[in-house]
């Protein structure tokens, strides 16, 4: 039995009456990389956003490495190893690329020395392959690289869980296998990875695992060639 | 890379450590120098210089006050002069109760701003952009009514202050208050240049980009806020409180002028806000500008200028003073 590092129970949240999310359960198990599906506009992201914080769930619980997150700001969660990316990357656009790294280097970490921070984040830029960029400004970079960016100030904040929302959105095939490939080798390196992602490739190839929510609920959850299967998440994805 | 995007500052590397202690020397150097001159010149220039220097210093003190929060942290404060008029009322509420040398008076005048700031900033911070800086104008509005309607500081009347006798070294108590202005105004850098430099510098610069990756990047945001509306706060009440001996009688309408709010905002805008110095150079330059107007056109010109000059840089210079002299650097390497 592996143990969870993440478990979300009966997540549920209303805008204004609108349920964009009902009670939605996940669990991430220690070094497991999960796919996250749905539609547009299903409620993927609003569930990151309780996940990670930056929305407070109206009922549900979040236990995370053990302890009860559900009223944790997201700062202390980050801390805690507890990173993510955001579906439209927003850098510290007024930082360099490396001043961006150096952010979560600082605070959720927690280095305080100037030489250590700078020689850390350029092992992450190294990581991440944006070595040569580091001092460039975040307005400077392509599609792909501020994704890149995106990922490697997630990495640098040392998560025991990633939340990857949507990394690989409008690239290039070969640029999907980049950042799959980086993904894996984190996962190697004990990182659990909840992959939110609509390229169907992209799930396929990554996920142990495959959650589908549908509306705000989540209508499947298991083995990917099964879940596929599934006659709901084949309505869902493709119409009667 | 272009050319063109490489001249941009934000493409600058972080300050080399040798580069820091310059800056700080450079404080205070010039805050020496200054010192040094008002003490020499002594009775030798005009009663009206003192009065206009410390204008500007006053607002030296303002502006790098704002821009802890403003600048360095994105969050538009329009409540400068009620915080001001906190310092100006605390040393007026201290004069007729227990009264003390004008430094202690100081000293509580910041405590007290500090503590509004304080508070303020816990009701008000969540509120975001704009939201936030229609709570902070509100505030001024609140505190001013309060004053109006409080008799024992004079109400709307206003209240007269009497100068303290002045010994020793100085020949006019003006002459005090423009040293004591000099020192504050070096003070009010220095803890903006140390905040700029510190993490809580780097924290606030990651939250005026965007606060929710802060967040997630594991940025305390609410509590870096707090540390710098208190700092804030507390620097514009320590400005405020010389002033009650500086001009002998304080009414509402002074004390919570909105030249003291526009000013504290516009001066930063001028110079610019991402270093110490730029509110500094936006003080002197926009705060020279309006003593001059004042005296040779008239004093209605006063925030005419400002306006005026707002509009230019916001349009032609948006990152101010500093933006223009950084191009330019980097234009002749």
């Amino acid at each position: 039995m592996i143990a969870k590092i993440l478990e979300a129970t009966g997540v549920t949240k209303r805008f204004d009456g609108f349920a964009a999310l009902t009670s939605v359960d996940l669990t991430l198990l220690k070094g497991e990389r999960v796919g996250l599906i749905g539609p547009n506009g299903s409620g993927k992201s609003t569930f990151v956003n309780c996940l990670t914080g930056i929305l407070a769930p109206d009922d549900g619980s979040i236990i995370f490495d053990g302890n009860d997150i559900t009223k944790t700001p997201a700062w202390l969660r980050a801390r805690r190893g507890l990173a993510r990316t955001y579906q439209i990357p927003r850098p510290f656009r007024g930082m360099t690329v490396q001043e961006n790294i150096e952010v979560p280097l600082r605070f959720a970490v927690g280095h305080t020395s100037a030489g250590t921070i700078s020689e850390a984040a350029q092992v992450i830029l190294d990581q991440v392959g944006l070595g040569e960029k580091a001092d460039l400004s975040p307005k400077g970079l392509t599609q792909v690289e501020l994704r890149k960016l995106e990922l490697g100030r997630a990495l640098a904040a040392q998560p025991k869980v990633l939340i990857a929302d949507e990394v690989m959105a409008g690239l290039s095939e070969s640029e999907v296998d980049e950042i799959l490939a980086l993904l894996n080798r984190l996962n190697a390196e004990g990182i659990s990875i909840l992959l939110i992602e609509h390229i169907m490739r992209a799930v396929m190839l990554f996920a142990q695992r495959i959650v589908v929510i549908v509306a705000g609920s989540k209508i499947a959850d298991g083995l990917p060639d099964e879940v596929m299967q599934q006659e709901d998440v084949e309505r869902a994805y493709l119409g009667e | 890379m272009s050319r063109q995007a490489l001249s941009t500052p934000e493409l600058r590397k972080p300050a080399p450590i040798s580069g820091r202690s310059r800056s700080g020397l450079a404080i205070m150097l010039i805050g020496a120098a200054l010192l040094a001159a008002t003490m020499l010149l002594g009775s030798h220039i005009g009663e009206y210089y003192y009065l206009a220097t410390y204008t500007i210093l006053q607002f030296v003190v303002l502006g790098t006050a704002w821009n802890i929060l403003g600048g360095y942290g994105g969050y538009v404060n329009f409540g400068t002069a009620g915080f001001f008029a906190i310092g100006c009322y605390t040393t007026i509420v201290l004069n007729k109760m227990f009264p003390m040398p004008l430094f202690f008076e100081m000293l509580i005048a910041a405590a007290t701003a500090g503590v509004v700031g304080f508070g303020t900033g816990y009701l008000t911070l969540r509120l975001r952009g704009v939201f936030f800086s229609i709570a902070t104008l509100a505030l001024a509005i609140v505190l001013q009514t309060l004053i109006v309607n409080w008799s024992f500081v004079g109400g709307a009347r206003g209240v007269y202050v009497i100068r303290p006798a002045i010994s020793g070294f100085f020949v006019s108590y003006v002459q005090f208050l423009v040293v004591l202005m000099v020192g504050l105004a070096i003070f009010a850098v220095a803890v903006a240049w140390a905040v700029e430099k510190s993490w809580i510098g780097i924290g606030l610069a990651a939250i005026r980009d965007d606060e929710a990756a802060a967040e997630t990047s594991g940025v305390p945001s609410l509590r870096l806020k707090l540390i710098a509306t208190t700092m804030s706060g507390a620097l514009m009440g320590m400005a405020g409180a010389p002033f009650p001996y500086y001009v002998t009688y304080v009414d509402p309408a002074t004390a919570f002028s909105l030249a003291i709010a526009v000013n504290a905002i516009a001066m930063p805008l001028v110079g610019g806000t991402a270093t110490w110095w730029g509110p500094v150079v936006g003080a002197i330059l926009l705060g020279s500008a309006q003593q001059i107007l004042t005296v040779t056109i008239s004093s209605a010109a006063n925030l005419f200028i400002v306006g005026v000059l707002l509009v230019v840089f916001v349009t032609v210079a948006p990152r101010g003073v500093v933006g223009i002299v950084r191009g330019w650097k980097r234009g002749r390497k």
